[in-house]
């Protein structure tokens, strides 16, 4: 009987703990959340918490400066008393309130603050808006004419992702799916020597390939296409693949296969009509795994595509708006979260089998 | 006599069809990537000079992409059916396997010996220097704390995934609220490092002492009275620690999930025997659980240090490298696509690769032992 509190208390402390590291793990995205729907000012001026009711200054009323204030000396202002640092900062009145100069000496103003209850609830979705079709620039052309031109969007670099994506998850499957048949199910010279490659290849940084690579690419004309970062995304995810799909396929019953062969199958028969099929738990694992890591590569595309804005992948524009920030925080908000939504919906959607994945030893180099 | 003449006869024939299958095994292998690529690139200079919606294009081309590679395995197999038995069912293994080796050679296997080769020349490639390069690499100074703080990626953040990782799991297991916790830990795992980095401005961002803080640290420090800092920038060398936050974040899930599925295979036997001896909870977490997933532990560690040893875009976009925070994987950048130093930059690539050679030999080994390669 002893024994039911101290277990009790357990549980409790587990579960506090677990909400607090749950907690510490969502704030940063909740953080991202949150300024994506704020006015571009606000993220600048005041932390995406402040949406939250929060007690803060508020500002009452407003008197523009007196005149004939000796600004560097001590100053008195609707019964606060002090220098323009301290008056900068906020001077507490008898009656509470509080008397702070906005902006610079010569064209500032005075606000009468109150403290209150407040929360910075100016939301919007402008951001995802302007994210998605793109801002307008205004330009005036030598001969004082302005002419407003369209900025790059993120719904391009989004289809292209798609783009680079989809090929880079499939033709990996299909060119290694074929390989783990033939090497689960079919005996020829070299076959143990070109396992040993493929599991020798599984962890090779892809860093090595980069510069040979390029070279090929330049001498073939391919750089920048679609076609070189599909071709350079199936050979990096390749071992894997391989690996991945050959413990599963020759895991599957024998007997299946012997009675396919005996009825008159050939092996391309059996592998399109019998094991394709029964490897879709492993198919999928592995498309997951590779479409999340093609959607969120950087390094890859940044080589292989290059700085041509009308083929960017979303992980590049988003980095150049890194790059570029300054008043563009507003942008980057939403164009973060945009380039979220689809892998995060995958990935929810095909836990499952991503789960599967990693458990069948998904280690990629 | 006849008897011999027919086995000559025999012998040539045997001969010709093994020469034959050697050849066709060599040519379905290239072959087949070879036509495939053909074909994709047929198909782009055709989107090319089409001024098609993206979307359309986009379409056609992975329909075309995808179908492609299909279509020249169908016909491959198709031609192999029209053979003579003998040699179509020795060449058929190469049509399966082949394209993927090939592919496999050009990309990975034959890269890391032209890496090496690189590295033997100077900044342009056009004069020998032998070892030059790898000795300038290690009497940088600038290098050498790219060196020192790949190791502070390595040893820190590998120790913060597992310990972390193996903490949760552990938590999670006990708790009514675990696939809900293990989801919330896991999602990270869905955003890019680039995303991640944005994400994780918003909570290092640093404004003017006296000025509103926007970055959420920032703030903490300030409201207990302290000073703001640049933490990712001027805290060095603390702010590769940082970063590895960052990563932290983005990985432990995956760590989290391994062990969760290790702990779960444990026989609740063990560890009831285990408590009914009178293990307190510590004992037979150290000596019951930990020694049963220590095969788990490995792996999730190896793919945490091959993934730290390569780290480059949280560093690329929270600090570019700057301020002390190189990498091998951003420095390996700067030299190649910014220096246009090629023979420093494939040597660093070389120093990468040879990090990871013990994992590789550790793979290999325990693929060997395995029974099922049969």
């Amino acid at each position: 009987m002893r024994r039911v509190p101290s277990i009790k208390r357990g549980a409790v402390f587990v579960n506090v703990a677990l909400i607090f590291i749950c907690l510490i793990w969502l704030i940063p995205t909740v953080g991202l959340l949150v300024s994506s729907v704020r006015a571009p000012d606000d993220i600048q001026d005041s932390g995406w918490w402040t949406v939250l009711p929060h007690p803060d200054q508020v500002k009452v009323s407003e008197i523009p400066i007196p005149e004939g204030l000796d600004t560097n000396g001590v100053m008195t202002i609707l019964g606060a008393t002090g220098t323009f640092e301290e008056f900068r900062a906020g001077i507490k009145t008898a009656d509470g309130r509080q008397v702070t100069w906005v902006g610079n000496k010569r064209a500032g103003r005075i606000e009468i603050q109150e403290s209150r209850l407040t929360a910075n609830t100016n939301l919007t979705l402008d951001n995802y808006a302007k994210v998605l079709t793109g801002k307008d620039y205004e330009l005036t052309s030598p001969d004082g004419s302005i002419q407003v031109v369209h900025g790059d969007d993120m719904s391009g670099a989004f289809v292209n992702s798609l783009i680079v994506a989809i090929p880079s998850t499939l033709i990996p499957i299909l060119v290694a799916a074929f390989a783990a048949y033939g090497f689960a199910w079919m005996r020829f010279p070299l076959r143990g020597v070109m396992f040993i490659l493929v599991v020798a290849m599984l962890v090779v940084p892809l860093q090595i390939a980069l510069v040979p690579i390029l070279r090929d690419y330049v001498t073939l004309g391919l750089n920048g296409t679609y076609l070189a970062v599909w071709l350079a995304h199936t050979g990096f995810g390749l071992a894997l693949a391989i690996f991945l799909l050959y413990n599963y396929i020759s895991e599957l019953p024998r007997d299946l296969m012997e009675s396919a062969f005996i009825d008159g199958a050939s092996h391309f028969q059996v592998f399109w009509r019998l094991i394709m099929p029964l490897s879709v738990p492993a198919l999928a694992a592995f498309a997951i795994f590779q479409f999340l890591w093609v959607w969120n590569d950087y390094l890859v595309a940044l080589i292989f595509i290059g700085a041509k804005s009308d083929t960017m992948v979303v992980t590049q524009r988003l980095a150049e708006i890194v790059g570029s920030r300054g008043d563009d925080w507003h942008l980057l908000t939403a164009g973060a979260f945009i380039s979220m939504l689809l892998p995060l919906f995958v990935f929810f959607a095909l836990q499952r089998y991503f789960v599967r994945g990693l458990l069948s030893g998904s280690v990629k180099g | 006599m006849t008897v011999e003449f027919a086995g000559d006869a025999d012998r040539r024939v045997r001969g010709a069809l093994w020469a034959l299958t050697i050849v066709g095994r060599v040519l379905i292998s290239i072959l087949v990537p070879l036509l495939a690529f053909a074909i994709l690139w047929q198909g782009f200079l055709f989107l090319r000079q089409n001024d098609a919606p993206k979307v359309v294009t986009g379409v056609i081309a992975v329909v075309w992409g995808v179908g492609g590679v299909a279509a020249i395995y169908w016909v491959m197999n198709w031609f192999l059916a029209r053979l003579p038995e003998r040699v179509g069912s020795r060449i058929l293994p190469y049509l399966f396997v082949g394209p993927a080796m090939a592919i496999l050679i050009w990309f990975l296997a034959l890269p890391t010996l032209r890496t090496f080769w690189i590295s033997l020349f100077n900044a342009d490639s056009s004069t020998f220097v032998g070892l030059d390069n790898y000795v300038s690499i290690f009497t940088n100074p600038a290098m050498l704390e790219v060196f020192r703080n790949n190791f502070l990626w390595l040893v820190i953040g590998t120790t913060l995934v597992v310990g972390l990782g193996l903490m949760i799991a552990v938590l999670a297991d006990q708790s009514r609220f675990e696939s809900l916790a293990k989801a919330i830990i896991f999602m990270p795992m869905a955003i890019s490092f680039v995303g991640a980095g944005i994400i994780w401005n918003f909570v290092y961002e640093v404004r003017q002492p006296g000025d509103p803080q926007i970055g959420l640290l920032n703030t903490i420090v300030t409201s207990l009275g302290g000073q703001p800092q640049a933490w990712t920038a001027l805290l060095q060398p603390w702010n590769n620690l940082f970063l590895i936050v960052i990563m932290v974040w983005l990985q432990v899930g995956f760590a989290m999930v391994l062990f969760s599925a290790a702990i779960k295979g444990i026989p609740a036997e063990l560890t009831e025997a285990a408590r009914v001896d009178g293990a307190t909870e510590r004992q037979v977490f150290a000596r019951v659980t930990v020694p049963m997933i220590r095969g788990t532990l490995i792996t999730v560690a190896t793919t945490t240090i091959i993934l730290t040893l390569k780290i480059f875009d949280v560093v690329i976009v929270m600090t570019g490298g700057q301020f002390g925070t190189g990498v091998i994987g951003t420095e390996f950048y700067r030299q190649y696509f910014v220096n246009r130093n090629f023979g420093v930059g494939s040597g660093l690539a070389i120093l990468l690769l040879i990090a990871v050679i013990p994992v590789m030999i550790y793979n290999l080994r325990r693929f060997r032992g395995q029974a099922g390669f049969r």
